[in-house]
């Protein structure tokens, strides 16, 4: 008997490993080694957060490392339907500029907030590039906390790009516009031109301002980062046409051997603001501001910034040399190398801080332009990557003293040693990777482990859905040696740059639910006895309140077509994960979305005589489905009273 | 010498009780996969909550469905009296201690103990009414079922496991009685000896 137990395990144990041995068959390539470092098990979780931008959805999307799992879509510069922001009365303001309200946006690069130059998970900042502004993301809620507009600049590109302690996040303009801005000849961009870079001072708690802005040439500033360690009090911002031209830019904006890296003081400039050399000129933008305990949005406007030109501040701004129109500037996490990515450049070329400080000191300047001065290329570069590969766009650094550079046109990423600049290894990308991301890889303290390849084109790599195919993300283990292709999956919108940071960072400050009592929303609803219709003139204030599984009120009578009617819908639930929605047939709005313990409002003109029904949207419980109410709409003038009900009570 | 140990230990006994008016002394758990965290609902001297703040306002949710009326903590006038049992007893305890006649101990004993199981028959008296008294126009109706939740132990009722048992609270009068007890044997012995 024994024997044949002994027997049967063998046969189990023998079945078990031709099992395994025929796994890699059906594993394509990679094998079951790639799939198993990227398996995460039901009900467990990612080991990190990656924040990858929205691009031309205006939004940011989070992901799970290694899995690829999608775990949100925060809505940002674009109105979500899904979530009703932009759409609800509370989040309306957020997407208001001094050119009005604008319902898009085009998000580039997301920062994570960092504290002694590593990523703290507070918050993440991300810029919209068309009308220029910058979003600060809340982490411990996911949704956006404020929008503050960019004034004096043409396409933020070059933003938002954290000092190392959050001090300030960075604004460069892409386009030379006018300054200030006014209606004369597009040829007459050499006179009139400008391009402005703007330091966005941020508080303790968040908050944004401007705190000054510089006046350069009409250069189009391209990518920035800020200094680190020894070079902290600098942030660096690519440029390219420096040409100044304005028309067939693809070859006039190419021309020169080199274009500058512009390295800007800002201590240097906090002292210049302190002793009054700031110009303080009218330059309207917007505030929008997200509280978590009104959940309202308002939007300030703020008429001036202070602007600091050059010529009145020496030492503040020195262009550094840089071949064929740099790209990504990035700053190794010494803060001692600073990578220009030249993306017409055959090279890599790095510029040593150390050698910067005493080219200054030295005046081994090449030239001035407009009161910047021009430091010799010779003593300032610390290092070339020779022939790594074709297009460098961006670099991002291990915890291991390398770096790893994206080339867009040989479509690879090189891993090249950071000081010896000998080339390492290279792997391919699906196809022609624009940026990439290693958690932390921007900061002092890169997290390494991971890297993501931001892919700009996809073609063949899914099944095929028609001609436009999501942008695709490659994830690579970079622990060892050689780059491995782990991942490869689809993103939202196009991923610009992206952020990686552990979970721990930010799990544990996680919101659950929004605290009922500290609920400040000025139409709020404390409690079912409390719900009530009140109409004034044409407006109709609706107090209405969820809780699994009824509205109160659920029956309304007294509406008018053509009134203005605001359903304020606090949520009562106090519990995690359940939300609940409300939706108006003909409403011309999208739904609300409310968490627990918030208070939203749906603005609806009704248009027709009826009785209209209403609904949750959010699959809440286990009678989610008899979460429905009833709206009268009565003509316009009628004498229906305004009434409201639920269950048999009326007047509850 | 006297032996202080028993009016010590009677003192002590009565002293065990106010920590009640800080911890729970009964705790309710509700689990289902789609609740990982539990529902903890927590039964003080004076008042009903739960682990969160939410606590009970979701397990009058879970509640309304079978037509269990909610838990209004208002409408529960142990609430308002069971504190004065509490003091109520911490007072004697020092009194009788200081006192030190062994008669009193027997008395404080058995007042408390009478107390104890009062207080238990009561909390099975509510579950009793809870689980029983069921609304007729209930959403979910389930034919000769109570949901009645255990006096003591784990149950399934429907999708959750139930279980009750002390809490914090609980676990002070348990070692208030023990305390109690010990000092009444030790008086006894002491007396017995003298």
């Amino acid at each position: 008997m024994e024997k044949y137990s002994v027997y049967i395990l063998f046969m189990l144990l023998t079945a078990i490993g031709c099992n395994q041995g025929s796994a890699p068959r059906t594993g394509g390539a990679l094998g079951g080694d790639a799939a198993s470092a990227t398996y995460v098990a039901p009900g467990q979780y990612d080991e990190f957060y990656a924040f990858l931008s929205g691009g031309f959805s205006g939004q940011l999307s989070v992901y799970g490392l290694p899995s690829g799992r999608l775990l949100k879509v925060i809505p940002v510069f674009s109105q979500d339907a899904e979530k009703g922001y932009g759409y609800n009365e509370e989040t309306k303001p957020m997407l208001n500029t001094s050119f009005g309200f604008i319902p898009w946006d085009d998000a580039h690069h997301p920062e994570l907030s960092q504290t002694n130059g590593e990523t703290d998970g507070r918050w993440i900042f991300i810029n919209g590039n068309n009308t220029p502004r910058i979003a600060r993301i809340d982490l411990s809620s996911f949704e956006t906390a404020e929008i503050i507009e960019i004034p004096n600049s043409g396409g933020n590109h070059s933003s938002p790009f954290t000092t190392q302690n959050t001090e300030y996040v960075v604004a460069g303009t892409r386009f030379g516009v006018p300054y200030p801005q006014k209606d004369v000849s597009i040829n007459s961009y050499a006179e009139n031109f400008k391009g402005m870079l703007s330091f966005i001072k941020v508080d303790e708690e968040g908050h944004m301002n401007i705190a000054f802005q510089v006046l350069l040439p009409a250069f189009d500033y391209d990518l920035a980062h800020s200094g680190k360690g020894k070079s902290d009090g600098w942030t660096f911002f690519t440029t390219y046409n420096t040409e100044q031209s304005h028309t067939l830019m693809e070859v006039n904006a190419s021309q020169n051997d080199k274009d500058f890296i512009a390295a800007v003081n800002w201590k240097k400039a906090e002292e210049y603001i302190a002793q009054g050399k700031g110009r303080e000129i009218p330059a309207s933008h917007y505030v929008n501001r997200y509280d978590e305990k009104s959940h309202i949005a308002t939007s300030t406007e703020v008429k001036t910034v202070k602007v600091l030109t050059p010529q009145d501040c020496p030492g503040l701004v020195y262009f550094l040399p840089t071949p064929k129109s740099p790209h990504g500037v990035d700053v190794d996490p010494t803060g001692e190398y600073i990578v220009g990515n030249g993306k017409l450049s055959a090279d890599l070329t790095v510029h040593s801080f150390t050698k910067m400080l005493k080219a200054i000191e030295d005046q081994a300047f090449e030239t001035t332009i407009e009161g910047v001065p021009v430091l010799k290329y010779e003593s300032v570069v610390g290092g070339v990557v020779i022939k790594p590969g074709l297009g460098p766009l961006h670099t991002e650094f291990d915890n291991e003293g390398n770096a790893h550079t994206t080339f867009f046109i040989s479509s690879e990423v090189v891993k090249w040693k950071v000081g010896t600049w000998e080339v390492l290894d290279r792997a391919p990308t699906y196809y022609s990777v624009g940026h990439l991301m290693i958690p932390g890889g921007d900061s002092r303290k890169p997290q390494g482990k991971y890297m993501v390849a931001l892919n700009k084109i996809t073609k063949d790599r899914y099944l095929p859905t028609g001609p436009e195919m999501n942008h695709s993300a490659q994830l690579y283990d970079i622990s060892g040696d050689k780059m491995k292709l782990l991942l490869d999956f689809p993103t939202i919108g196009e991923p610009h740059y992206g952020q990686g940071i552990s979970a721990d960072r930010i799990v544990s400050r996680s919101k659950k639910f929004y605290p009922i009592e500290e609920n400040e929303h000025p139409y709020k609803t404390l409690g079912e006895k409390s719900a009530k219709v009140e109409r004034s003139g044409k407006t109709v204030h609706v107090y209405m309140t969820s809780i699994r599984s009824h509205f109160a009120p659920d029956n309304i009578e007294g509406i008018q077509v053509g009134d203005d009617v605001y359903i304020h819908l606090t949520n009562l639930e106090q519990d995690f994960d359940v939300p609940h929605g409300l939706a108006i047939q003909g409403a011309r709005n999208a739904e609300l979305l409310v968490m627990p313990g918030q208070t939203e409002t749906l603005h609806w003109i009704p248009q027709r005589e009826g009785v209209f029904a209403f609904y949750c949207t959010d699959f809440c419980s286990a009678l989610h489905q008899e979460m429905q109410g009833y709206l009268r709409v009565s003509p316009s003038g009628s004498n229906t009273p305004v009434k409201w009900s639920l269950g048999e009570d009326e007047h509850m | 010498m006297r032996n202080h140990w028993p009016r010590l230990l009677l003192i002590v006994a009565g002293l065990l009780l106010l920590p009640l008016f800080i911890f729970p002394m009964w705790r309710i758990t509700l689990l289902a996969p789609q609740y990982p965290d539990g529902v903890h609902m927590h039964i003080h001297v004076d008042k009903i909550g739960g682990k969160s703040p939410g606590t009970l306002q979701n397990v009058n949710i879970l509640n309304h469905y079978i037509g269990m009326k909610p838990i209004e903590p208002d409408t529960i006038p142990e609430l308002k009296y069971f504190p004065y049992f509490v003091i109520g007893f911490t007072i004697l305890a020092l009194v009788f201690g200081m006192i030190d006649r062994k008669f009193l101990y027997y008395l404080w004993l058995i007042l408390f103990s009478i107390a104890l199981v009062l207080a238990v028959y009561d909390f099975y008296l509510w579950e009793y009414d809870y689980g029983h008294n069921l609304n007729p126009n209930a959403p979910m109706k389930f034919e000769d079922e109570s949901f009645q939740p255990p006096l003591f132990g784990s149950k399934v009722l429907l999708n959750f496991v139930a279980k009750s048992f002390p809490h914090i609270g609980g676990y002070f009068v348990i070692a208030s009685w023990i305390c109690a007890a010990s000092a009444l044997y030790l008086k006894s012995k002491k007396s017995a000896t003298s």
